[in-house]
């Protein structure tokens, strides 16, 4: 289990009257402290780790954020921000002393702009819900996280969300415009607009990412984006992780950018294709997912083109979807593979290393090593174009030492990834999942910088302050 | 005062030591492109980083370019250009707008996070920097961000130091995204439109399926000095040939509601976007410029606007979003700049002026609580303040 900072005995002590003095701040409902409501509120995608909270919050408004912040600075009691609670890193995971302030019922798109390709939208729409409010106008909201039907545009914020199309479109960082920021203090501060580039510190790329650390963000005005005329899928089956990584560096190396390229390892194509029967070729050793826009005729181009280069990597097979059902079909297997893989073992964990594209083979070689070596499998999938590699490791919740093995098979994969030129993170965040190996990462110099920012933002380190830097000793 | 121009970043970890000890601040540059930028800065030493100059890394496969931040952007381009990629924000060169000698470096440009026409549909500089060292105001080496395209470990020093004009962290080397540069470009052309009539043509082709790449206005006047008969109202497309053939023409004609339009071939457009780049088409002089960044449909209003304030020559850019303005350098004209801008919810930033910049706020002022966090974040890189005092906000 993760070690938490201890509790502020005096918050504790006094949490009857910070309970009534929150609720006094709020809709009639929107405090929760009962033991069976808050049970949701333990954990968030990282089911791992637990902890019940102080209360919940539910704020309706900017007003009421800015309110319990203001309140909670005053009596100097933590706040935990949570969005869907669909963290991969247990960045929702409160504190026993700390007040959860969930954003869900921040839930409306305020406007949308088509002149100007904006819209605004508060911190609880689901991060599908942009694309569906402006998909008739035939425009997207670019970041789509595999969560997209219930992650929240807040978390994405908090996390600098990616998805399968970042090659082309960019992460959240690159696709918001503008935030309103409620401070601890509770002040609320406008950053950015509408407009592209903002003026002063880039307070933008700042908050983007900080993990719910310097700020509260309930409303954000993202770039929409028109889409193109069409997109196709093609599959591409090879006899090696590094026959495929070379097939990868070959399309890239064309001047070709697929806005989708996906790859899948063996396990990962075997678990995929028993869950969605989407056709994977079950004797490849790698198989790519290679998605391209434009009209009929330029996505027939570009899809002749790379399946040439394909054909220089003696593959199994090729697959090139003639309809939007065929591509729908390849991107079945692929979109489920969370499930697919919490179909054939009773747990699992994602990690989000990145890696140089080039060391793919040798990293996956490693990872086949160690998984070998502790006895757990490892189905991998990776965001090809950008390196982020996700490894999805199989164990079983209810053996404490398969948990721990698990545990540390990811930290070695992660450390593994640093080693070779890479990250920890590429888009889950660091949360409290990877944060005491912040360290394999930055140097002791580096953290500090880091925290004195957080500290200018929150001198008493109210907001989430379990989360990215590992705890004094 | 002295230019200290260290070989290494160890000699700028010892010229930041030095300072700090003496309690002498230094003014930040690389080769001085961008000096007539925002506020004057009172320091004892120039700490240039132009010696700071080589490509460290390419891995074209991996789409990564690393170089010492006094590298000249030019030298950047041209590693890249022979392997078919390109820098995706298409960084200006405005030494010649601004008179400088320059040429511009990685640091100049990171530091002051200027994009050119592609920003409007890739992104800006910021949003393409994958790693950076720095040494800030304590003589620390900062490393943020790596040599990766995906990177969310820890707070994103990247972007808070991309922008902060040298005044947080003197950037030492800087790591780049860059891409496979298009096989040919085109570009949609409409003669003659009013500036309203020519966003609302830009706001429905960036608005199209065409993945329009780059989206300016020029008036007469500023067209003229582009070669260019008549206002110019532009819309490029950047691809494989057959795309940029297919979708140019497709342009035309859902365009043709605007007016009759032509279409430029590569040989007249890379020369033509170049120029916009680099803002030629506001003209020579040694009057005062400013950049307004503002909603793309606000920029015809503000441009009107600034016309009726004052004698100003403009272009827009970024479908209307980036109106260039140059004109008087006096109180008046500012004043005209900066009350355009608030009225549209958008920011200026004062390229140049010479009288302008000891008094006028060369970039929005911020709001009391955001200016108390600016301050303590400046402290948290530079407590004493030797790191281009007074460039971005009067006495930080």
């Amino acid at each position: 289990m993760v070690r938490l900072p201890d509790p502020k005995p005096e918050t504790l002590a006094n949490r009857d009257s910070l309970v009534a003095g929150l609720r006094a701040l709020l809709p009639a409902g929107a405090l929760i402290a009962d033991a069976i409501s808050l049970k949701p509120y333990e954990t968030d995608g990282l089911p791992a780790y637990r902890q019940m909270p102080l209360a919940v919050a539910l704020p309706e408004t900017t007003e009421q954020v800015a309110a319990v912040l203001r309140f909670c600075h005053l009596h100097g009691v933590r706040v935990v921000p949570r969005g869907a609670g669909t963290s991969l890193s247990g960045g929702a995971l409160p504190l026993a002393d700390a007040v959860v302030i969930g954003m869900m019922r921040l839930n409306r798109i305020l406007d949308i702009d088509y002149a100007d390709r904006s819209a605004v939208v508060q911190a609880g729409v689901t991060n599908i819900g942009v694309t569906q409010a402006v998909a008739d106008a035939g425009f997207f909201y670019a970041p789509d996280p595999s969560s997209q039907l219930a992650c929240m545009i807040g978390g994405n914020i908090a996390m600098n969300s990616g998805g399968a199309h970042c090659l082309r479109y960019g992460v959240t960082a690159n696709n918001v415009l503008g935030l309103r920021l409620v401070t601890i203090e509770g002040e609320v501060i406008d950053l950015g607009g509408a407009h592209l580039d903002a003026a002063g510190y880039d307070w933008l790329g700042l908050i983007i990412g900080s993990e719910g650390m310097l700020g509260i963000v309930t409303e954000i005005t993202v770039r929409i984006l028109r889409g193109p005329e069409g997109a196709r899928a093609m599959l591409a089956a090879f006899r090696g992780n590094g026959v495929a990584g070379a097939c990868v560096d070959a399309i890239i190396g064309s001047g070709i950018i697929p806005v989708a390229l996906e790859f899948m390892d063996r396990p990962a194509i075997h678990a995929c294709e028993a869950f969605a029967h989407a056709g994977y070729p079950l004797d490849a050793e790698a198989m790519l997912i290679i998605e391209v826009e434009g009209s009929v005729a330029e996505q027939d181009d570009l899809l002749a083109r790379i399946s040439a280069i394909c054909a220089r990597f003696d593959p199994i097979s090729l697959k090139v979807s003639a309809s939007p059902e065929e591509s729908a079909a390849i991107w079945k297997g692929r979109k489920g593979a969370f499930g697919a893989v919490g179909r054939i073992s009773p747990d699992y964990m994602c990690m989000d290393g990145v890696i140089p594209t080039s060391r793919l083979p040798d990293v996956l070689g490693r990872i086949q090593e160690m998984s070998d070596a502790c006895g757990l499998k490892v189905a991998n999938i990776f965001h090809a174009g950008d390196g982020n590699l996700h490894p999805l490791i199989m164990f079983d919740a209810n053996d404490a030492e398969s948990f721990h093995k698990a545990e540390k098979f990811g930290a070695d994969i992660l450390r593994l990834c640093v080693e070779v030129g890479g990250c920890l993170t590429g888009e889950h965040g660091v949360g409290v999942e990877k944060r005491d190996l912040m360290g394999v990462q930055f140097s002791d110099i580096e953290l500090d910088q880091q925290r004195r920012i957080k500290s200018a933002f929150d001198p008493g380190w109210l907001l989430n302050p379990h989360k990215v830097f590992p705890l004094a000793a | 005062m002295t230019t200290l121009a260290p070989g290494d970043e160890a000699g700028v970890v010892d010229a930041i030591a030095r300072s700090r000890a003496a309690g002498e601040p230094l003014a930040i540059q690389g080769n001085a492109t961008m000096a007539s930028m925002l506020r004057p800065v009172q320091a004892a030493h120039v700490l240039s980083t132009r010696a700071l100059s080589g490509i460290t890394l390419y891995a074209p496969k991996e789409l990564v370019i690393r170089a010492g931040a006094g590298t000249p952007i030019a030298e950047i381009e041209a590693a890249v250009a022979e392997n078919g990629q390109h820098l995706i924000a298409e960084p200006p060169d405005l030494s010649a707008l601004l008179g400088s000698e320059g040429p511009p470096t990685l640091g100049g440009i990171v530091g002051a996070n200027l994009s050119g026409p592609r920003r409007v549909a890739w992104g800006a500089t910021r949003d393409h920097v994958l790693g950076v060292r720095a040494v800030n105001g304590l003589g620390d080496v900062i490393r943020s961000g790596g040599r990766v395209l995906k990177n969310v470990t820890g707070l994103d020093l990247c972007k808070l130091l991309a922008g902060s004009h040298g005044t947080l962290a003197v950037l030492t080397e800087v790591t780049l995204k860059v891409l496979p540069a298009p096989e040919t470009v085109g570009t949609v052309v409409l003669t003659g439109q009013d500036v309203a009539a020519a966003v609302a043509a830009l706001s429905a082709a960036l608005g199209s399926p065409y993945a329009v790449s780059g989206a300016a206005f020029l008036p007469a006047d500023a067209a003229a000095r582009v070669g260019l008969r008549g206002a110019a109202t532009l819309a490029r497309i950047e691809d494989f040939a057959a795309s940029v053939a297919y979708r140019t023409e497709r342009l035309r004609s859902d365009l043709a509601s605007f007016g009759t339009a032509e279409i430029l071939d590569a040989a007249a457009s890379r020369p033509l976007w170049h120029a916009i780049r680099d803002a030629v088409p506001l003209g020579a002089g040694d009057d005062a410029i400013w950049r307004v960044s503002v909603r793309p449909t606000a920029g015809p209003e503000v441009a009107r606007k600034l016309a009726a304030a004052f004698d100003a020559r403009l272009f827009l850019d970024w479908g209307g979003g980036l109106v260039w303005v140059a004109g008087p350098d006096i109180a008046d004209a500012h004043a005209a700049v900066e009350a355009a801008a608030r009225a549209h919810g958008g920011v200026w930033t004062l390229l140049r002026g010479e009288a302008l910049r000891f008094s006028a706020a060369v970039i929005p002022p911020e709001p009391a609580p955001l200016a108390a966090i600016t301050r303590r974040v400046k402290e948290a890189f530079d407590p004493r303040g030797i790191l281009n005092p007074g460039r971005m906000y009067a006495g930080l």
